[in-house]
């Protein structure tokens, strides 16, 4: 079987040229029909997103900018309606948290930067390693693909149970192997260094396959003649990787890259439910954090609103300077 | 760069015994890897219940259904699917309707306010849970909608639809744009043109996107823990924490429902993968 992904569409396609309109009176009225339209059909979207993520949101920061907690907002207990009591404080959520007063910051920004590192370095690397390999010529070539993007097929949560499970200190199959070798088990999920592995470990599990296919979906599109003419300029196999296979994929790396960056930053499932955060909160990423500041013990609801507009500022900046140095390399993407 | 060395190797496509050995065995060790933990589960569904308590690796013996008939006879375990089926189905519904049109807009016209619509689905699809979640609670609590249905499905559109506009907008570029002229010609409106023409020629993308909509909603973790508090209206993601206590998590029980779960999404995944990573190229590769 061939397996022909249509070529990725680099950023250079021209937009669909405007097309003159039979009838009509003046140009003005021409364009103002045809932006009618476009309105018309882009306002769903618009509405919908308004609504359901800009309302949110612009509530989102004012609540980080308030002291509310669980015991100061509004609540209805049986009959009594309770009104709320919080009130507007400014940057005091922010400074005390950037002051890693609450909510242990920068330990936390620190391991989420190594969890998403270490995390997308493999996911690329690997994703890349498998899919050279898979772009060859060979037998069977279908039934690997199948099998190797068969983690993405699991659904997240079934996911974190499963590896949970392998993971079992008395009955996971990982510690059945370690004792029939005569090894003693190891408590994975147990001692913070094990359960970081641990965590990583499952997320490069899940991740791998969609790197894997989106890269082959790039040296795919990349033109067979460029490899022709190297070779017959005598360029080693290295130096064909280095000047036609790296550059080749960039269309395709640089977001799939950004997006991967995204996903793992945030990543909820895999350490809410294989770890829950622990040992201890040794595994917490930012995001979990924030979650449980929201919905556990006391509920912090303006601390953990400051803490989410924090990691979204983060993000927002990575994508810009990522954005600019892809610029400043010539991939206008 | 060196321009005529003398080519002394081996004409490519005939590779050494060894090399093809070393290729087939990396494959097979990747593809073992991946296999093996899902592999695992399923082996362990079909144990008589409380095998799996054995420490012993060993394949088979006495495989049953029991796992499966009680997950099915004493559990909460149809409500929960049919819950995840409510909350997965209208999530897609309603993405597919407001992106699709929003994506031919965003592919066919320039208009005033088409980047910055283009910036904010990009945006959007940034926003970790953490940052919309406390505000959405408070917003579904004021509106009545804690626990229901509706309110899960409003909140898995801040996910689908932002991506799901962005992926069709990529779709509708793939479609010539001669065919609207024809269409235009025949004295169909943009919108006809869109409905009888384009709608049809994009079902590949169209079917892409309804299934990641749908898989997104299905195996959502966060918002649906946080927001549903009864087993009556758990989803399948909140409903099976159930199985997995602190202190004793009942193994046997969870694998039989993860298969059950997994099995049919990994079914219709692998059978549109393909699609799915072309149009995520296709879409992501604009801007």
């Amino acid at each position: 079987m061939t397996t022909t992904l249509p070529t990725v569409r680099g950023a250079a396609s021209p937009a669909p040229p405007r097309r003159p309109r039979r009838g009509g009176s003046g140009p003005l009225r021409r364009a103002l029909a045809t932006h009618a339209y476009a309105w018309i059909l882009a306002a769903p979207v618009v509405i919908v997103t308004t609504v359901i993520i800009g309302i949110p949101f612009a509530r989102g920061l004012y609540l980080s900018l308030t002291n509310a907690t669980e015991a100061t907002v509004g609540r209805t207990i049986g009959m009594n309606e309770i009104p709320a009591t919080y009130t507007f404080v400014g940057a005091d959520n922010y400074l005390a948290i950037l002051s890693g007063e609450t909510g242990a910051f920068w330990p936390r920004l620190a391991w989420t930067l190594v969890w998403t590192v270490v995390c997308i370095g493999a996911h690329y690397g690997l994703g890349l390693g498998l899919a050279l390999l898979l772009n060859r010529p060979l037998r069977g070539r279908a039934a690997y693909r199948v099998a190797m993007v068969l983690p993405w097929a699991v659904p997240p949560f079934v996911t974190a149970f499963t590896w949970r499970f392998l993971f079992n200190q008395d009955y996971g199959v990982f510690n059945a192997a370690l004792r029939g070798v005569g090894l003693p088990a190891v408590a994975w999920l147990n001692d913070p260094l094990t359960a970081k592995i641990a965590v990583i470990c499952v997320n490069v599990w899940v991740g791998v396959p969609f790197m894997m296919l989106a890269l082959l979906g790039g040296l795919q599109s990349i033109p067979a003649e460029h490899y022709e003419a190297a070779r017959v300029d005598g360029a080693s196999a290295w130096q064909r990787f280095v000047h036609i296979t790296l550059p080749g994929l960039r269309p395709v790396s640089a977001p799939v890259v950004l997006l991967g960056t995204i996903w793992t930053f945030n990543q909820f499932p895999v350490i809410y439910l294989v770890t829950g955060g622990g040992p201890g909160d040794s595994t917490e990423l930012l995001v979990t954090y924030a979650y449980r500041m929201a919905f556990e013990g006391i509920r912090d609801y303006s601390g953990s609103a400051a803490y989410g507009m924090l990691i979204l500022l983060l993000l927002v900046a990575m994508a810009v300077v990522y954005q600019r140095a892809l610029r400043r390399g010539g991939t206008a993407w | 760069m060196v321009t005529a060395t003398p080519r002394t190797r081996a004409p490519r496509r005939v590779r050494s015994r060894a090399a093809s050995a070393a290729l087939h065995a990396t494959l097979l060790a990747a593809a073992t890897t991946a296999v093996l933990p899902v592999a695992w589960v399923v082996l362990t569904s079909l144990k008589p219940r409380g095998a799996w308590q054995s420490s012993r690796i060993e394949l088979f013996h006495d495989p049953s259904l029991d796992n499966y008939a009680h997950v099915l006879g004493s559990t909460s375990f149809l409500t929960w699917f049919a819950n995840s089926l409510i909350v997965a189905g209208g999530t897609t519904a309603v993405a597919l309707i407001t992106a699709a049109t929003t994506g031919y807009a965003l592919s066919r016209f320039r208009f005033p306010g088409m980047r910055p619509l283009l910036w904010m689905l990009l945006v959007t699809q940034m926003f970790p849970v953490a940052i919309l979640i406390v505000p959405l609670y408070n917003v579904l609590s004021t509106l009545g909608l804690i626990n229901s249905h509706l309110g899960l499905i409003l909140t898995y559109l801040t996910i689908a639809v932002p991506f799901s506009a962005w992926m069709l907008r990529g779709t509708f570029d793939t479609i010539p744009v001669e065919i609207d002229e024809a269409g235009r010609m025949d004295g169909l409106s943009p919108l006809g043109t869109f409905w009888r023409l384009i709608l049809p020629l994009a079902r590949p993308g169209l079917a892409v996107v309804a299934f990641y909509a749908f898989i997104t909603a299905w195996g959502e973790v966060a918002y649906a823990t946080a927001f549903l508090t009864t087993d009556a209206t758990s989803t399948l993601a909140v409903g099976l924490g159930q199985f997995v206590g602190q202190q004793k998590a009942e193994w046997g029980m969870l694998s039989a429902a993860s298969v059950l779960i997994a099995a049919p999404a990994a079914a219709v995944f692998l059978a549109v993968q393909r699609h799915l990573v072309a149009g995520l190229s296709a879409g992501s590769t604009k801007s």
